[in-house]
């Protein structure tokens, strides 16, 4: 507005004065996030996420499931009555660019709550303005299991939906431990990126492996770059250390370019692969996926088999064209634990809902039983973790042998104990 | 360092046989597309820092074509054609603006091109990753020599990339073009003035440049993922090739690239922690001892 307008503005309405005009401005310029918090009819909830780069595709798979979850509560009546409006942000991946979009959705976006569909690069960045803020949030994507476990990670009013490292570890130590018995397979060779995951959860994997199985040799690791191209020196290098078998963390893209190489070098018929990190996108993009992968189910539509899970994919598939990933059951599972708390608590006040939230089990097609519970350390238990063998045809993974979670829960305690997190 | 792992493997024909044949296959790919940089740099002195986008198109094109022909070898033509082709549009419409001008204008042209392109790549052929799947004529079993195991494809490709630098060599230095290269890279404004058309002989240049970076794209395809920005990986070890090798040296890029995938393969066996890092200390000491790369003095 320009000091014409603002002349021309006084002539018209001559009872609001220059100042009180710039008053009037000032204030409601200041009342913006507030009004729109208490904007009666609308939950704002912020949705920090990986809209671009390498992960984008993942990112973008929770953003489906969220869309998908909120139009179905809407349709029901909403949140405590409230109609959700989701406000994506691209945190990039990026620690500082997260953190930085998640304090904006909060101060300035009007968004009362947070679901945080970000990496665990993003996710601990996150968790340190939750902290500050005191907002309600629910991270759906990290799997690093020291966020909540670890007593002064965890915020008050942080909550993980997601699997954790922890949790695979054992998973996979002991369905691999009785298939190497079963086997006889002592000599093993583990490959993985060269970076916090894959170093971190690939020793956590070998710890309760030993656990379970404490006479394997391992005769050679190999730390590919995380989105190396090629792999055929790691490739042969495995093969000349003739391994039984080899368990590697390797996914997405890297997973994929080493299948392939892989196949080239009939890696699969010199040894047995083990990874829990076969998933859908994988599994689309590989045109000749080998027989006999032990493998780990991420999100898979058979399993659990339970028709509100094969359900939930058809209706993804249906709107979104595409199978649904790790992160967008996650993310859906986040969803219906908000929608089950409200209900309970009878409004979608943040404050409350931290407070029902807390121990609360909710039905769900993602919970091994049909239910997943959000355990009193904020983190959820009970959902679907399998193990089975690769086939090449649809549906992909056979002979799925699900995780004993009363053993997962016995040994995660064990382990916490360990660390002095209890 | 596991020095004793590779001395065993050198006692090894089969180990040696192995890791041999696939440096050779790292590093030869990895000539394809240095070739055509150092080209570049030799007679346009322009460092084509989009050249990585080549590469990615090359490999996005192959897996369509291959999709509606089902012919391999039709992929790979149409890639390293229709790389050719960008390479010339490239450069008329977009650096011959900017020659002589500011190092900064054509790093900035560069940059922007491989951001378009990405994003047009997400575009086309979306965000997620794509395997294009080994043709089903080399979907055999591998090759055992002296007990060391080398896949069909592979030494199909160690084959075709050998021809192709020797043809590459040849042309370069015995055809009346060869030499004509050969001599605007040394002086352009003579060769202008002996009436020789340079206008199109940078655009030839670029699209020969283009061409071999899409013919790697496309052969690398099979045993790859594709996705928006893998031009960015190939790009830095192909700036490590032409840098050691002597930017604008088509003998030093073939030599430094077979010497570089052979550092990787035994350097994983024997320096497994940092093998990357033994190859930016050459390159460093290279800099240091021979500023101009091992094969600087020659031009092309």
């Amino acid at each position: 507005m320009t000091k014409h307008d603002v002349k021309n503005n006084d002539k018209t309405k001559p009872g609001l004065g220059r100042r009180a005009v710039l008053a009037t401005g000032v204030t409601g310029a200041l009342a913006i996030p507030f009004l729109a918090r208490g904007a009666g009819n609308v939950l704002r909830i912020g949705v920090p996420t990986v809209l671009s780069g390498p992960i984008a595709l993942l990112g973008t798979s929770s953003r489906n499931a969220l869309l998908l979850e909120a139009d179905r509560i809407n349709a029901a009546g909403g949140l405590a009555g409230r109609k959700i409006e989701l406000v994506f942000e691209d945190g990039k991946a990026q620690p500082q660019e997260t953190a930085r979009v998640a304090r904006e959705l909060v101060n300035t976006g009007g968004c009362e709550l947070l679901i945080d569909a970000t990496p665990s690069s993003g996710a601990f960045a996150v968790q340190e303005v939750v902290r500050d803020l005191g907002v309600l949030c629910i991270h759906t994507c990290s799997e690093t299991s020291s966020l909540t476990a670890d007593p002064k990670l965890r915020a008050p009013t942080a909550f993980r939906c997601a699997r954790q490292g922890v949790h695979d570890s054992i998973a996979g130590g002991a369905y691999l431990a009785q298939f190497a018995n079963a086997h006889k397979f002592n000599k093993w060779a583990t490959c993985s990126p060269d970076y916090a995951y894959g170093r971190d959860t690939t020793a956590q994997f070998l710890d309760f492996f030993r656990h379970f199985k404490p006479d394997i040799e391992l005769v050679t690791q190999a730390w590919p770059k995380l989105g190396q191209p090629d792999f055929t020196e790691v490739i042969t290098k495995l093969i000349q250390a003739r391994p039984q078998a080899l368990f590697t963390l390797l996914y997405a893209g890297d997973l994929s370019a080493f299948i392939n190489q892989g196949n080239v070098y009939a890696l699969f018929k010199a040894m047995t692969v083990c990874t829990p990190n076969v998933d859908y996108p994988v599994l689309s993009a590989i045109k000749n996926i080998p027989d006999g992968i032990q493998s780990g189910t991420r999100y898979f539509e058979e399993f659990p088999p339970l028709p509100a899970n094969k359900a939930w994919s058809e209706a993804y598939r249906k709107r979104f064209g595409q199978y649904p990933t790790n992160w967008a059951w996650q993310n859906a599972a986040a969803m219906m634990f908000l929608e089950a708390a409200a209900k309970k608590a009878g409004t979608s006040d943040g404050k409350t809902l931290v407070a029902v939230l807390s121990g609360l089990t909710i039905d769900c097609p993602f919970g091994t039983n049909g239910k997943i519970t959000m355990r009193e350390d904020h983190t959820i238990i009970d959902y679907a973790i399998g193990w089975g063998r690769t086939i090449a045809k649809p549906p992909y993974i056979a002979d799925i042998k699900p995780a004993d979670w009363g053993q997962i829960i016995e040994l995660e305690t064990a382990w916490k104990k360990q660390l002095g997190y209890i | 360092m596991d020095l004793g792992a590779l001395v065993a493997c050198f006692a090894s024909p089969a180990c040696v046989v192995t890791q041999a044949s696939s440096g050779l296959i790292v590093g030869l790919l990895l000539f394809l597309v240095a070739a055509g940089l150092t080209l570049i740099f030799g007679v346009l002195k322009i460092v084509n820092f989009a050249h990585g986008t080549f590469y990615m198109l090359g490999a996005y094109i192959a897996y369509s074509v291959l999709q509606a022909t089902n012919s391999y070898g039709l992929a790979v033509l149409a890639a390293a054609a229709a790389m050719a082709v960008f390479g010339v549009a490239f450069e008329r419409f977009l650096i011959a603006r900017v020659y002589g001008g500011n190092v900064l204008m054509q790093l900035l042209i560069c940059y922007a091109v491989v951001l378009i392109f990405d994003d047009l790549v997400k575009l086309i052929w979306g965000a997620d990753f794509h395997a294009m799947g080994m043709p089903e004529a080399f979907q055999r079993a591998p090759i055992f020599i002296a007990g060391g195991v080398v896949p069909p494809f592979y030494a199909g490709l160690i084959v075709l990339s050998l021809c192709l630098a020797a043809l590459l060599g040849l042309g370069l230095g015995f055809t009346r073009m060869g030499k004509i290269i050969t001599a605007a890279a040394q002086n352009p404004q003579m060769v202008a003035a002996l009436g020789i058309n340079t206008t199109a002989l940078f655009a030839l240049v670029f699209g020969l440049g283009g061409g071999l970076a899409g013919l790697a794209g496309a052969l690398a395809a099979p045993v790859r993922s594709l996705s928006p920005g893998m031009g960015f990986s190939i790009l830095i070890e192909s700036f490590i090739i032409t840098v050691i090798g002597g930017m604008g040296s088509i003998a030093g890029a073939l030599l430094t690239a077979i010497g570089y995938g052979l550092l990787r393969g035994f350097g994983t066996i024997g320096f497994p922690l940092f093998t990357d890092e033994l190859i930016y200390a050459a390159m460093i000491l290279v800099l240091l001892l021979r500023p101009s790369g091992l094969f600087g003095r020659e031009i092309v």
